[in-house]
């Protein structure tokens, strides 16, 4: 393991335009595990996740302070190819958003920007993709339809599948069961504790239980701070500050 | 990487060829026209009563006074029509009808100018020509053509600015108690009064630079236009007319016409981006 | 007061009934009159047939030809560079200086009276150019004077793409050209064509401009750099010189049936576009 885990955030502040919107992170993330971010709203969880594939360079206004290693590599360095980054730490968002192209274009689209263009090797790249969101049994048939025929949990599915075409080593995953019914909720979480042998997944989840339920370490956040982070079992029954019990038993939120 | 910033500097030359052109444009007619006004004098060529190529005499006066006369008389229709039809599009209408009456609009628009002449000619000037006497061939028939052409441009910014404005305004009106039509006139059109202004300027800027349907209905007479049943150039005319034959000074004079015409739209369209842009409070 | 606020109410909205029925007369008027007497006129061979003496008899082919030509050529050349300011002006900067600049310029172009194209275009594409009078000159003035149109158009539908879709392709390793170009571009496509046919309408009906770059000869053209007359300047040389009026009402009609024909198929495009953003 290189440096220090799979990704390392040091003092890292972020600002947009005037506000600080996270303050002072320090936070380790290593490979091979399900990592849950936790917080009410307006946390910075989401800005977060944005900075470690740098989306958050789309938006006008931004900049930040510390550093973010990804295998030992500071990410924001001048020399760091942002494709590239981006491929390699996937996102998946929290509506799904199937791009206006049939099922198979939606998976074959990032390895497509790569440069891949061979007709069997997409196929085969689309294939073992769906197949590892667990949405392959349900579309082989009907690959050419449009995405938006999809429901709404095949379609976050779809955008998983998008993410894994291009064989990332993160995944992150930004509230991805909102407004899913409890059986896709189900099948998205089977999907993620299969994925983690392979990949590195960082989720904001749709509420406590959920990280209760998959989470291997979570970690706490607060307007902007993190206030701790440790094992799932030791979060949930022995938490080390009183604000992050409060939150766990529902107290606020 | 490089072939990114390949691309962005090539996407930022593409986008400045509408600003290049409009230099290019203002340098040329530039160039041919300023000379001639230079040469003649500014005062006899603005001012100058006497349209007479052949003996070198070049003021502009009656063309000047063409072009605006028939301007006022278009707006004189056009612009109560075209805030009535902007109303009637935004506040009156069940959606039904406004279906088939905004196509109408966007028609109005599209028909071509000669059209619109022709129609002048064969019913407007006879009728002018029957029941008010002179030629027919006049600034009234030039100003009631015109007045119906602008309708599509005021209708249109109009109604924009009236849509623009915030629902509360009219449900604040009317939950005081205010009839629908004191909304409106009290309310809903001080409110959007920068943009009604607006239109009624680029209006004008259109009715100014109409060249065919002018000159196929104004008769084209050089000379001061003694009334409204008098026929009429306007400067546009005087260019699309004679410039099919004018070589030498008589061209240029043609471009220095141009000039006056691109310096008074170019100030238009100014004053009607300025005040466009002022808040409503 | 002696009028009631209520009865102010009702003159107010008959006036306004009034007037917006008014106006819809004129057009329909408009319309008609030249339709009525010219519609019967168009024969196959008044499509395809030359003119005869000065257009006193015979068809209007070349003017067609004429027509097509011109449009074409102002459609080729126009609507990249129209496109590519739209989507300078929307991917790749923000509101600074140059974007308001372009917009500056795009404002003001949109304004210029089309004499003025006209006189624009015979100095500069037929004199300094030397390109003469000619489908060439005729088409690249056409292009200058609906670029504005295009450029409009392009980014109402540019910006009518939706964030996400943008967001998506670069957190899948997009960069802005992919996006622009896989995702934006292809999006936006229906609106951007509105466009361009808003700006093929306005080709067809322009006179002014034509007549001092295109020349009004009335021979079938040989190349690009042969004079030709189109439909709008043969049907405005007919009426004024009294050449023919039966002549100049089928011109007329022929020009109003390929504008409605443009304008609806346009309209058509604009609702099918809308209707697949309520998605």
């Amino acid at each position: 393991m290189p440096f220090e885990g799979k990704i390392l955030i040091q003092n890292f502040h972020f600002f947009y335009e005037n506000t600080l919107a996270l303050k002072n992170i320090n936070l380790r993330i290593d490979e091979k595990q399900i990592f849950a971010i936790l917080g009410p709203a307006r946390s910075g969880k989401t800005t977060l996740l944005k900075s470690l594939n740098r989306l958050t360079d789309l938006i006008h206004g931004t900049r930040h302070t510390g550093n973010i290693f990804l295998d030992g590599q500071e990410i924001f360095d001048s020399s760091i190819s942002l494709p590239e980054l981006r491929r390699r730490v996937g996102m998946v968002f929290d509506l799904p958003t199937p791009l206006p192209l049939s099922i198979f274009e939606n998976v074959a689209y990032g390895p497509r920007l790569k440069g891949q263009s061979q007709k069997n090797k997409l196929q085969e790249i689309v294939e073992a993709a769906l197949k590892a969101a667990a949405l392959w049994e349900e579309v082989k048939d009907r690959l050419n339809n449009s995405a938006f025929c999809l429901s709404g949990g095949q379609q976050q599915r779809l955008c998983i599948a998008r993410v894994l075409a291009l064989d990332p080593e993160v995944i992150m995953l930004d509230e991805p069961c909102s407004g899913l019914d409890p059986i896709s909720t189900r099948a998205i979480e089977e999907t993620l504790y299969e994925l983690k042998k392979k990949y590195t997944i960082v989720i904001v989840p749709h509420n406590i239980q959920q990280a209760s339920r998959i989470a291997d370490r979570v970690a706490f956040f607060l307007g902007g701070e993190l206030i701790e982070e440790g094992p799932v079992a030791q979060i949930f029954t022995k938490p080390q500050k009183k604000i992050t019990e409060d939150y766990l038993s529902g107290k606020y939120g | 990487m490089t072939k990114e910033k390949v691309l962005e500097k090539f996407l930022l030359f593409v986008a400045l060829s509408s600003i290049s052109i409009l230099a290019l444009i203002a340098f040329f007619i530039f160039i041919e026209g300023i000379p001639l006004i230079w040469k003649k004098g500014v005062f006899s060529f603005l001012c100058g009563e006497r349209w007479y190529p052949s003996r070198g005499d070049f003021g502009i006066l009656p063309m000047i006074v063409g072009s605006f006369l028939v301007t006022i008389g278009a707006l004189i229709i056009g612009v109560p029509f075209g805030l009535a039809c902007a109303l009637f599009l935004g506040e009156l209408t069940p959606p039904l009808i406004g279906m088939i009456f905004r196509p109408a609009i966007q028609l109005l628009a599209a028909i071509p100018s000669v059209i619109y002449g022709f129609w002048g000619l064969i019913v407007i000037v006879p009728l002018i020509r029957e029941y008010l006497g002179g030629p027919g061939l006049s600034v009234l028939a030039g100003s009631l053509v015109l007045g119906i052409m602008i309708l599509p441009t005021i209708i249109s910014i109009s109604e924009d600015s009236l849509r623009a404005l915030p629902r509360s305004y009219k449900e604040g009106a009317l939950s005081l108690g205010a009839t629908h039509w004191q909304t409106i006139w009290r309310v809903l059109i001080p409110a959007a009064k920068s943009g009604i202004v607006a239109s009624i300027i680029l209006g004008m800027g259109r009715a100014i630079g109409e060249t065919m349907a002018m000159i196929m209905i104004l008769g084209n007479a050089v000379q001061m236009p003694e009334s409204i049943l008098s026929s009429a150039r306007t400067l546009t005319t005087n260019i699309g007319i004679e410039m099919g034959y004018a070589t030498g000074d008589h061209r240029q004079a043609l471009f220095a016409t141009g000039v006056i015409l691109f310096l008074i739209i170019m100030l238009l369209n100014a004053l009607a981006l300025i005040i466009s842009k002022k808040r409503v409070r | 007061m002696s009028i009631s606020r209520f009865t102010t109410e009702k003159i107010a909205k008959y006036t306004i009934w009034i007037s917006a029925l008014l106006t819809l007369l004129v057009m329909v008027w408009i319309l008609f009159q030249v339709l009525r007497e010219g519609l019967p006129l168009i024969t196959f061979n008044f499509l395809f047939d030359y003119p005869h003496e000065m257009g006193r008899k015979g068809g209007i082919s070349p003017t067609i030809i004429g027509t097509m030509a011109l449009t074409i050529i102002a459609i080729i050349v126009a609507t990249p560079l129209g496109v590519g300011t739209a989507v300078y002006l929307r991917e790749y900067t923000r509101e600074s200086r140059v974007s308001r600049l372009i917009r500056f310029g795009t404002d003001c172009l949109a304004g210029v009276p089309s004499i003025i194209f006209g006189l624009f275009g015979f100095i500069f594409f037929v004199i300094f150019l030397g390109l003469g009078w000619s489908i060439i000159s005729g088409g690249l003035t056409l292009a200058i004077m609906i670029l504005p149109t295009i450029i409009c158009t392009a980014e109402e539908a540019i910006k009518a793409t939706p964030y996400s879709f943008r967001e998506v392709s670069y957190a899948l390793g997009g960069t802005r050209w992919q996006t622009t170009w896989k995702v934006v571009l292809p999006n936006s496509l229906p609106g951007i064509i509105t466009g361009v046919l808003l700006g093929v309408g306005r080709s067809v009906g322009e006179t002014a401009a034509i007549i001092l770059t295109a020349g009004s000869s009335l021979l079938m053209p040989d190349s690009l750099f042969a004079p030709v007359r189109t439909m709008a300047v043969h049907f405005y040389i007919l009426a004024r010189e009294g050449i023919s009026m039966e002549m100049a009402y089928a011109t007329g009609a022929a020009l109003i049936i390929m504008i409605l024909l443009i304008n609806s198929a346009a309209n058509f495009l604009l609702h099918r576009y809308l209707k697949k953003l309520e998605r």
